[in-house]
């Protein structure tokens, strides 16, 4: 299985992402510049946090327009697997490869920490190696993660099983019915604020993350008819 | 000499008799010095040139007697100072390079954008090493948190280094912040970066090659910052709120972009000589770079980007635009380089060339605009060996008995109140601001002694602080300066490093005082004493002097930003309490020393007398003791004791995991003074039950005094002397006072 990485110009979780790949899944895995065209040789595509073009604008308004991102739409369509994180998953929203905003925290400030996640439905290709249910711990590191959306767009994230993680206890940010993360309708892309390639390592705090990529790497396989891997 | 273009612009003549040198902080003596290094009397732009080369930020001249004595040198140490920073081998052809650099002035007029380009400036003098910075740390003071301005300042300043930080992707994973009155309208804020390279990698600013073409990277250069340098050397004012202008604005987004084609730049090897710019802008980078090589240079400005129109050479030379860089490649590298730069939607512009005559010499309009001699720029100003005179207060202070006051009846009540005392106080509003996790390499985040970041590929890490008690140093300098240097080795002793070297930033009032020279004098005495007997020499810093309010001058502060090196990552220590029922001992010896404690401050509401004493062979027998414990894997948890005493240590440790501890310990001093003496050379360990017994033989063996006080557990903090009940309470009631202090200001 072959991995991306995207990088904008002012990304800067790309490395982390990169080698959360390299250590967690040991699948081949290739940076892939902003001005690319051609993804085709890739089955996931990673969109790594970070402050594209220093999000001076809106948070991921500018990198939405980058060439790569037309190839990140077909490949979304064509079923490939698409991870946003952080300012990854703003760049997808911006993108309206997945529904809603993100928007300012409530408490105006910047916060990094660790936040408790209930995985909501693992039933996706990145979070099939969790439990239904389960409460993981995962860190968080925005500006922007407070999520919104119109009450028809809750309401049918909520029918179709696009929420994929909640914030379990305090939500650090504001937003809308506690949301983490969600998907696409096939989930096969999914966005969230939390920073998995940052949980991969007890020494580092947590290593609640790596099911992330082991995940991803299960889909794959099940779709490519090889064994899983756990 | 061509007179200047600009109409505006005070002739030659009008310099000298108007004497408007002296608006740029250039003496009557220093413009004859001029004079006669030209063989003439300058024109505008070269006074202002001199003028910001010969300010103490670029040329430290009232400081430079005492930098010379501190120890630079050591097996480790790859480049001392004079460099963009200094580097430390780590082993296995890696090295740490690192170093510290005050924002003071700048932000305490425009505070989000002062702390942000001290941070933007930090970066560019490790990455221009040829370094990939890992890591930041900063060193903050202000005055007292009841006051308006001192709250808006504090926020706006957490807020620019976060703004930066954040956006450019280097986690900011430790600091220390302190509030006294002592800093009210001059703020200290300094900033550390901290970077790896390999040994091959390392750059020097040298503009080496007669011919040479010189290039310039980075963004426009505007009316920005112009004079930063000499703003940055003089006393803050009520007029400093018009010097606005002289503060930068940074942009966080194109420094990543720089950086990063920066670091691509050197790794292809075609480069000869890099610098960025940062105080004193192009002036200061050209002169130094052409004096490192024994070179001159040409600067033909009408090549230089320029974001407005009508710049004239003066303002050219003089702004501090940020994100800037100069480079010396030789000419057939040229488009190889400008590819790179192009890469990252950079441009970069060929501005000068390397020359052999030893001039700095600048071509503006068709126009020979400036013609000065490099060596007189960078070599020849003037030191100052300043008046120094032991302060009235030092003397008076000799008498003053710390030991009488009237005893606190609660002694609950008064590690409520120390510990909810600002400067002790979680710093928790202030670091969940800052990405401290971002390079996925931050295994202690802020909070504990000392940052551990780890070393990608290695079993290695890095452990770094930053460290100074400015009510230390301010009641007896020589003492404080040594403690600084030893409480920084110690934080990183207890979190299992190996302490590798220091970076300085001395922040002091103005050097025209004898009183604040003789600080400066008996502080740097005081550290370079303590930086030789613990073999951590100082590889690089920055002075900042002037640091003065309406009052007088802020507490000498020389903070010390210090590195050290974790052999294995399972060494990795942190001061939390790990488990119930391990056994806490305490190290060191407890003396009757309350001056310039946190306990003095806040329940006595004063700051006096003599700080505790420090003798420097009992701090590194402890040292070498606790990192022996350590790795050998004996020890579950190590606190420092500062701040606040043993009773704030065991508070402190118990937070981390909620755990609580009961204790009982002999002592024939008075109650308030055992629990809240500051006395240094004292670490708070626990140990498995199973180990307690290894422990205690080991540092008995070593010469360290240790007391087992007790063990963790329980739900309340329990201390005890001499069997009687001193404090007593639900630890979540110490912790509650504790997290919310700086919050509930903050409101």
């Amino acid at each position: 299985m072959k991995f991306a990485v995207l990088v904008f110009p002012g990304s800067n979780c790309d490395i982390d992402m990169l080698k959360a790949v390299e250590d967690v899944v040991q699948q081949p895995v290739d940076y892939v510049w902003y001005t690319s065209t051609d993804l085709s040789e890739y089955d996931a595509i990673l969109v790594p946090g970070g402050f594209s073009y220093g999000d001076y604008l809106r948070c991921g308004a500018m990198a939405q327009l980058a060439p790569v991102m037309q190839e990140v739409r077909k490949a979304a369509e064509a079923g490939k697997f698409v991870l946003g994180v952080c300012n990854g998953f703003q760049i997808l929203t911006e993108a309206g490869l997945l529904p809603g905003a993100l928007i300012r925290n409530d408490s105006l400030k910047f916060r990094c920490h660790q936040v408790g996640l209930r995985v909501e439905n693992a039933g996706t290709a990145f979070t099939n190696d969790y439990e239904q249910g389960e409460v993981v711990t995962i860190p968080i590191a925005h500006g922007e993660g407070n999520f919104f959306c119109d009450e028809e767009t809750l309401a049918s994230l909520n029918k179709n099983n696009q929420i994929v993680f909640r914030y379990a206890g305090d939500n650090p940010n504001g937003s809308l019915d506690n949301i983490a993360g969600i998907c696409n309708e096939k989930g096969n892309v999914v966005g969230m604020m939390p920073h998995p390639e940052r949980a991969v390592s007890e020494l580092l705090g947590s290593a609640d993350g790596a099911r992330m990529f082991t995940s991803v790497l299960n889909a794959w396989r099940e779709r490519n008819g090889a064994a899983s891997i756990r | 000499m061509a007179q200047q273009v600009s109409a505006k612009e005070p002739t030659i003549e009008q310099i000298a008799e108007q004497k408007i040198y002296k608006q740029f902080g250039v003496s009557d003596s220093e413009y004859e010095l001029i004079c006669g290094f030209l063989g003439r009397k300058p024109n505008y732009t070269e006074i202002g040139v001199f003028s910001v080369m010969w300010s103490e930020h670029c040329a430290y001249k009232n400081s430079k007697p005492l930098l010379r004595r501190f120890p630079t040198t050591g097996p480790r140490v790859l480049m001392g100072p004079g460099e963009g920073a200094g580097i430390v081998d780590i082993g296995d052809n890696q090295a740490v390079v690192f170093k510290i650099e005050s924002h003071n002035h700048p932000s305490a007029v425009e505070p989000y954008q002062g702390a942000a380009t001290g941070v933007g400036g930090i970066i560019r003098d490790i990455f221009s090493m040829g370094s990939r910075p890992i890591a930041l740390l900063n060193s903050l003071r202000f005055g007292k948190l009841e006051n308006d301005r001192v709250r808006y300042l504090f926020e706006h300043v957490v807020s620019g280094i976060a703004g930066y930080g954040n956006c450019i992707g280097i986690p900011t994973v430790a600091g220390e912040v302190m509030f006294d009155e002592a800093y009210e309208g001059n703020p200290l804020v300094n900033a550390m970066c901290v970077g790896l390279i390999d040994h091959d990698q390392i750059q020097r600013g040298v503009a080496k090659g007669v011919g040479n073409p010189v290039f310039y990277v980075g963004p426009a250069t505007g009316r920005d910052g112009i004079h930063g340098a000499t703003f940055a050397s003089e006393d803050l004012t009520a007029e400093s709120e018009a010097k606005r202008s002289a503060v930068q604005v940074g942009d966080p987004f194109m420094e990543k972009l720089v950086m990063e084609a920066t670091l691509e730049l050197i790794a292809s090897g075609i480069v000869l000589g890099i610098q960025d710019m940062g105080a004193a802008g192009l002036t200061c980078s050209s002169a130094e770079m052409a004096s490192k090589a024994g070179n001159g240079m040409e600067l033909y400005l009408d090549e230089v980007p320029q974001r407005e129109e009508g710049m004239t050479a003066y303002e050219m030379m003089l702004s501090e635009s940020q994100e800037r860089m100069l480079f010396v490649t030789e000419p057939q590298h040229e488009e190889q380089a400008k590819a790179i730069f192009e890469r990252w939607g950079l441009h970069c512009a060929k501005v000068g060339k390397v020359t052999d005559d030893g001039r700095l010499r600048l071509f503006h309009k068709g126009e020979e605009v400036a013609d000065m001699p490099v060596k007189a720029l960078v070599d020849d100003c003037p030191i100052y060996e300043k008046p120094s005179k032991v302060p009235d207060y030092y003397l008076k202070n000799g008498s003053v008995d710390t030991n009488g006051y009237e005893q606190a009846t609660d002694l609950t009540d008064a590690l409520r109140k120390v510990l909810g005392s600002p400067s002790l106080a979680s710093k928790e509003w202030v670091y969940s601001q800052y990405d401290y996790q971002v390079r996925t390499s931050t295994a202690v985040v802020p909070g504990s002694d000392a940052a551990v970041v780890t070393i990608r590929g290695t079993r290695k890490a890095l452990a770094m602080t930053t460290d100074c008690n400015g009510r230390y140093v301010y009641l007896d300098p020589e003492v404080g300066g040594r403690i600084a240097v030893a409480e920084a080795a110690r934080n990183i002793v207890c979190s299992g490093g190996e302490p590798l070297a220091i970076t300085d930033n001395l922040n002091f009032g103005s050097p025209e005082k004898p009183e604040v020279f003789w600080q400066m004098e008996k502080a740097v005495d005081g550290m370079a004493e303590a930086c030789r007997f613990l073999e951590t020499p100082v590889i690089g810093g920055n002075v900042s002097l002037y640091n003065e309010n309406s009052k007088g001058a802020i507490y000498p502060t020389p903070v010390v930003g210090m590195v050290g090196l974790v052999h294995d990552t399972d060494h990795i220590t942190t001061q939390e309490f790990k488990a119930e029922g391990d056994v806490i001992f305490l190290l060191g010896e407890t003396k009757a020393e309350l001056g310039g404690s946190e306990f003095q401050y806040a329940v006595h509401g004063v700051t006096e007398g003599r700080p505790p004493e420090l003798d420097l062979a009992t701090e590194q027998r402890l040292h070498k003791a606790v990192l022996g414990l350590i790795q050998q894997g004996l020890v579950a948890s190590a606190h420092d004791l500062s701040e606040g005493g043993l009773a704030a240590a065991l508070a402190e440790s118990g937070f981390g995991r909620g755990l609580g501890a009961t204790v009982d310990f002999q002592s024939n001093l008075r109650p308030d003074i055992a629990l809240f003496s500051e006395s240094q050379s004292r670490i708070l360990l626990s140990a498995k039950p199973d180990k307690a017994e290894e422990v205690a033989a080991a540092l008995k063996a070593a010469g360290v005094p240790a007391a087992q006080l007790g063990t963790v557990g329980g739900e309340n903090l329990t201390i005890k002397i001499n069997g009687h009940t001193a404090i007593s309470a639900p630890l979540g009631e110490f912790r509650k006072e504790w997290k919310e202090a700086i919050p509930c200001r903050m409101k």
